[in-house]
């Protein structure tokens, strides 16, 4: 039985933890809001140079050739330090999406790029203020030329490239696109949480190239989905985690009717729901880290129950945080804020909680599932 | 990340089994609903004495005992693999729990070895069950408040006074005991702890009705009893120090509930009719399913992480100390569901009916989120513990325990 990361993935979310520590990701961040940019691109060469973004990538192409485990771990540090790098759209979407479906060719040409930080990538499926389904789709792949308009693509700016879920007569089919083109638009959009950089793309008859199989780009899409969620819920229950030591410093430092407000029940009772919902996001993450690293067939359930109970928890953490803080969780000088927002942000950015709880049923339905 | 056992683990694994085979029948979906529900009853108890018989001479009722006292010296990960594997079959079980989980550890501990041979292989054998004697009317979640009197008399003590919620105790034949020997000295200064023949002249139990018609435990009534200084465990004014580590082991220990979970309910809504299609196509249940299904599998998780800790020879973390809060409030939660399945027929109690088992779960996880620490001091515990939070400012804090200000009762 063996539920836990090994010691050599332990040491490297040490490692990666004190690096975000002292390069100050979350003062990076904080400065990422309150100016026009959208990314941190010292911060983001140094990631780079680390070798992260090559994690997965084989070693035939220049990566570092290791497992999801390591990727995990890594989050779980991203999370808790909000760094503001197109981190997760490029690997955990991305180079996953790359990974799993390109041909020998594709791989070839772009995952040694993607090492070496020449080539970020994004991801685009959303169109219109609806859950994006199979039917819905709107933005059209025909003759190897896209065409139509993504909403709410993270990091479209300093993507070089994107996978894009289109229409292909009356399927799905996963595009790669080149950014870059001439033909394509991208533009800014304001967001809840502007440590981040969300933005809208244009395409006019781009040249775009099939990734994987035509007509299965829903069923890939979806797949690559269950492991950004599972990547995702370690970012998600590294916030929680991070947000849940705020309120715990705080709650012992502050006093109130002559007594830290830590030993109130209120309190304590709030912090210790916090812990709980943290330690169900937690232990659920493990399993679908689990799941998600031996390709198993739990995976679409695995990773909707991590997803769900990670949002939760992280949203919880963070809204309790603050509240904790009172008053002055609600000021800008006070980190609670880019937290809360974060939360928000990561609680939607691959389809909302409702949407996942309806994925996870399904997957019941089709009981592929723990049991 | 694995779930396999490491060669050992197996090989014990295997051998558990192979006993368990040779010696007891496997469950059947009819033995899983209706466990649990009869403890107390005759022939129940006699078959989990004959079980408990069966399991000490083949010295797998307390695996993790030295072999002194019957047990084989197991390892905690060991325990864990005959559990699993115990319950898998339509065996008795709950009845000795709590003289094994928590009089066996104090006796252990703080006996002296003449009891501990004369009283522990018997305790294991299931000759002699064991309760425990802590709660009282105004002593609950503050049991240091407990007002049970004991005064030394020469070599022996004369105990009177009341406790409650006592499990089992019209059948056990010993009992764990914390009273006070001095009311002038602060709270948790003035206990101390003992064990108790339950035979002894002046001991009277009465048993109390629950909400679910059942009775499963008792009133206790001390009157004169007296109680041999023998049979004290620790010094007089420890009994705090001794009674706690039975309390958090308690406290933290107390497992998943059980009952119905999330694949019941999901079974449920998937054969229930709901104006016309099944339940399960309804948005809202699939929602209230999907919750139960993250927190069940959480709590699986965590069980998970917890043995897998064992399994490396480690302690573990804190993590399992959210299990009872959590399993419980679902409990009542996926109760209240399936009686509202039915609409209004959710409120007939027909033994038949698949509603059955999900009003017993309702019923009875109102006691489970009160019996053996109630979720505020679960919380509690999880705040100062784990979390390092100060205590409440307590009202009784350096006063003389007669001098605390008390309610009605």
């Amino acid at each position: 039985m063996n539920l836990d990361f090994s010691n050599d993935q332990k040491l490297l979310q040490d490692e990666a933890s004190k690096f975000l520590i002292k390069e100050e990701a979350l003062k990076a961040s904080r400065a990422v809001m309150e100016t026009k940019s959208n990314y941190d691109p010292e911060l983001w060469q140094k990631i780079v140079q680390l070798g992260w973004t090559g994690i997965r990538i084989p070693e035939e192409f220049g990566g570092l050739g290791l497992g999801h485990l390591e990727l995990c771990v890594i989050a779980e540090e991203l999370g808790r330090q909000l760094a503001p790098v197109p981190f997760s759209s490029s690997v955990y979407l991305f180079t996953e999406a790359l990974l799993e479906f390109a041909s020998e060719e594709q791989k070839t040409q772009i995952l040694p790029q993607l090492v070496s930080g020449e080539v970020v990538g994004t991801f685009a499926m959303a169109e219109t203020a609806a859950a994006p389904t199979e039917q819905n789709l709107v933005v059209n792949y025909a003759d190897g030329k896209l065409s139509g308009k993504k909403i709410a693509v993270p990091d479209a700016e300093v993507a070089s490239h994107a996978i894009v879920v289109a229409k292909e007569n009356n399927h799905a089919t996963m595009c790669l696109v080149n950014l870059k083109d001439a033909s394509v638009t991208v533009e800014k959009q304001n967001n809840i949480d502007e440590s981040r950089g969300y933005f809208s793309i244009e395409f006019k008859n781009t040249p775009a190239e099939i990734i994987g199989d035509s007509g299965s780009g829903w069923l890939h899409a979806e797949k690559i989905l269950n492991h950004a969620a599972t990547l995702f819920a370690f970012e998600q229950i590294g916030g929680a985690q991070e947000t849940l030591d705020m309120a715990n410093a705080y709650a012992k430092e502050r006093y109130a009717f002559g007594r830290p407000i830590g030993s109130f029940q209120a309190i304590k009772h709030k912090l210790a729901d916090m812990y709980i919902a943290l330690t169900l996001a937690k232990s659920n993450s493990y399993y679908a880290a689990w799941a998600l690293s031996t390709d198993a067939a739990e995976l679409p359930a695995a990773a909707a129950t991590a997803r769900v109970s990670a949002t939760k928890a992280f949203q919880l953490c963070a809204q309790e945080n603050i509240q904790t803080h009172g008053g002055n969780g609600f000021t800008w000088e006070y980190d609670c804020h880019l937290f809360y927002k974060r939360s928000k942000l990561l609680s939607l950015n691959l389809g909302s909680l409702a949407s996942w709880k309806e994925k996870l049923i399904q997957s019941l339905e089709q009981a592929n599932t723990q049991s | 990340m694995d779930f396999k056992d490491t060669p050992e683990e197996a090989k014990f694994r295997a051998k558990c089994r192979a006993w368990l085979e040779e010696n007891a029948e496997l469950k059947s979906a009819e033995t899983n609903s209706t466990e649990k529900m009869n403890v107390g009853n005759e022939s129940v108890l006699e078959k989990a004495r004959v079980w408990q018989k069966k399991k000490y001479d083949a010295g797998w009722a307390m695996l993790h005992w030295p072999e002194e006292f019957g047990g084989i010296g197991a390892s905690p990960i060991e325990r864990i693999i005959w559990s699993e594997e115990e319950s898998k079959f339509d065996v008795p079980r709950g009845i000795y729990e709590i003289g094994l989980g928590m009089a066996g550890p104090v006796l252990m501990e703080y006996a002296t070895d003449e009891q501990k041979a004369r009283y522990l292989p018997p305790m294991a054998e299931g000759k002699e069950i064991w309760c425990q004697l802590f709660s009282e009317p105004s002593a609950g979640s503050d049991v240091a408040g407990l007002r049970s009197k004991a005064v030394q008399d020469g070599d022996k003590w004369i105990v009177n006074g009341q406790k409650v919620w006592t499990s089992g105790a019209q059948f056990s034949d010993y009992g764990i005991l914390v009273v006070r020997h001095d009311p002038s000295a602060a709270k948790h200064k003035g206990l101390t702890f003992f064990f108790v023949d339950m035979k002894s002249k002046g001991i009277e139990v009465k048993p109390i009705q629950q909400i679910t018609g059942g009775s499963s435990f008792n009133e206790v009534y001390f009157n004169d009893v007296e109680i041999p200084d023998s049979h004290r465990l620790g010094e007089i004014g420890d009994g705090w120090k001794v009674a706690i580590t039975t309390l958090m082991n308690e406290r933290l220990a107390v497992g998943d509930a059980n009952g119905v979970d999330a694949r019941e309910a999901f079974e449920l809504a998937k054969q229930q009719d709901d104006r016309g299609a099944p339940m399960i196509e309804n948005q809202a249940v699939r929602e209230s399913i999907a919750d139960w299904y993250c927190e069940a599998n959480g709590l699986k998780n965590t069980k998970l992480r917890t043995m897998s800790a064992l399994s490396r020879g480690d302690t573990p973390g804190p993590e399992a100390s959210i299990t009872k809060v959590v399993s419980a409030n679902k409990l009542q939660a996926i109760g209240n569901f399936g009686m509202d399945a039915a609409d209004m027929a959710g409120m007939l109690m027909e033994k038949d009916q698949k509603t059955f088992e999900f009003q017993q779960a309702w019923m009875g996880a109102a006691g489970l989120r009160i019996a053996g620490g109630t979720d505020e001091i679960l919380k509690n515990i999880i705040a100062e513990r784990v979390l390092g939070l100060p205590q409440e400012a307590r009202a009784d804090k350096g006063l003389a325990f007669k001098d605390i200000p008390t309610g009605k009762n």
